[in-house]
């Protein structure tokens, strides 16, 4: 299991598997930071074709400048997006 | 890439901000999904999977509550709660007691 | 997609009250022309329903106590717990802490997912979404509105916030962080909104009326009395 502290710059895997994801493909590719470990659940991968969702998988909240991730924000500098990401979509910068 | 249900940050109109209380048929359908998940026959993503893969088409023109029913009979199906064959009787039934009203 | 968005009419052309004729639990009103069962959905719905109670894994009922409990939550439980966080310091924090356990002292339990209180300040101003489905925070303040489910919405407020709550009537100095919440796991988020000035005074029971449904989403602040 990977962990990550609070701080900790991360960006979201770049992937496109097949499945039930619930990492969308908007957040997918950028970086944000790590706010807080929100503990650890079934993975929803695996619980979404009939399985135990076993091992767990930490799930961290993760914060995003929207000038980030939006080219033509058009909003305030200041202006966030918190997302909840399991641990396997996370990558350490 | 994208499933129909993956829709953050496209384009698309106003909110329509307006009221549209529930009808009784949709509370029936939150019930069936609230005995269903309590007893054990699906999961929440379980469901959500169903409806991801109804494919752009279906997933735009079904109402939230018409999905999950597209949903939660697949799921019965895949638990063996119910069969194909049992659930297209009942739709027929149903229908002929509905009569001109149904489709 | 685009080309469906004359679908919405459809998905949200739900504004009638009900029929069924083949519901013995449906209100005794009188049929009308546009409140039929029409889809093929809508009478799979029930089909499924009848065939589940004729196997005995559900009974009437179970499903007319279910929908009594989704009727018996309400915005207004939304409201008790937020006018009592503004109220009483010590239940706030409590309330911030472990949101799902501050709100067992009002009776309610989140099932399988947890509660997040997220906090609105003159710094940061908070609001929810579930851009891949619908999630919500149904065991405090019930069902969510229609728009809440539409493809406007979450497409859109993760994007552009500031124009969506534009469209509520909300606007925001430009200096305010607006904070998206887009809920994809088991967290189910409430805002907590700031109290209006001016209403220091007021007992828990007046700020209730104060606190409407979009507040707790963030999409509109409390009226101000």
């Amino acid at each position: 299991m990977s962990e990550f502290a609070p701080g900790t710059r991360i960006r979201v895997r770049e992937d496109f598997p097949v499945g039930h994801i619930r990492t969308p493909v908007y957040i997918r590719g950028h970086q944000g930071v790590v706010t807080r470990k929100l503990g650890t659940f079934p993975n929803p991968e695996t619980l979404a074709i009939g399985r135990d969702g076993l091992p767990k998988k930490g799930l961290y909240e993760v914060r995003f400048r929207q000038a980030d991730l939006w080219p033509d924000y058009q909003g305030s500098a200041n202006d966030t997006l918190d997302m909840d990401i399991y641990e396997h979509w996370l990558i350490k910068v | 890439m994208r499933g129909p249900h993956d829709i953050g940050g496209l384009e698309a109109g106003p909110v329509d901000t307006g009221a549209h209380p529930m009808t009784f048929w949709e509370k029936q359908i939150d019930a069936l999904n609230q005995l269903m998940a309590q007893k054990g026959f699906r999961k929440t993503d379980e469901n959500r999977r169903y409806i991801e893969q109804l494919g752009d088409d279906a997933y735009n023109t079904l109402s939230y509550y018409e999905r999950w029913t597209a949903s939660l009979s697949r799921v019965l199906i895949e638990k063996g709660v119910l069969t194909q064959d049992e659930i297209d009787a009942k739709v027929a039934e149903v229908r002929a007691r509905l009569g001109q009203d149904a489709a | 997609m685009q080309e469906h968005t004359h679908d919405h009419d459809h998905d949200h052309g739900h504004d009638h009250d009900h029929d069924h004729g083949a519901d013995e639990t449906a209100p005794h009103a009188p049929p009308q022309p546009d409140e039929k069962i029409h889809s093929y959905y809508q009478v799979l719905g029930l089909a499924l329903k009848e065939l589940l109670v004729e196997k005995g894994v559900i009974t009437p009922d179970e499903i007319r106590k279910a929908i009594e409990f989704r009727d018996s939550i309400t915005p207004a439980t939304g409201a008790k717990i937020v006018a009592r966080a503004w109220t009483d310091p010590a239940y706030k924090a409590r309330l911030l802490a472990d949101g799902s356990e501050a709100i067992r002292e009002f009776g309610l339990d989140m099932g399988g997912t947890h509660l997040v209180v997220v906090e609105n300040t003159p710094q940061t101003h908070n609001v929810i979404v579930c851009t891949l489905c619908s999630c919500y925070p149904r065991n405090v303040l019930g069902l969510p509105p229609s728009w809440y489910k539409q493809r406007e919405y979450r497409a859109r407020v993760v994007r552009e916030p500031r124009a969506v709550l534009a469209e509520f009537g909300t606007q925001l100095p430009g200096n305010v962080e607006v904070r998206v919440h887009d809920s994809t796991a088991d967290m189910r988020y409430l805002v907590l909104p700031m109290q209006p000035k001016g209403t220091e005074g007021k007992s828990a029971e007046q700020l209730e009326a104060l606190i409407s449904r979009d507040s707790m989403i963030g999409v509109a602040l409390p009226s101000a009395g």
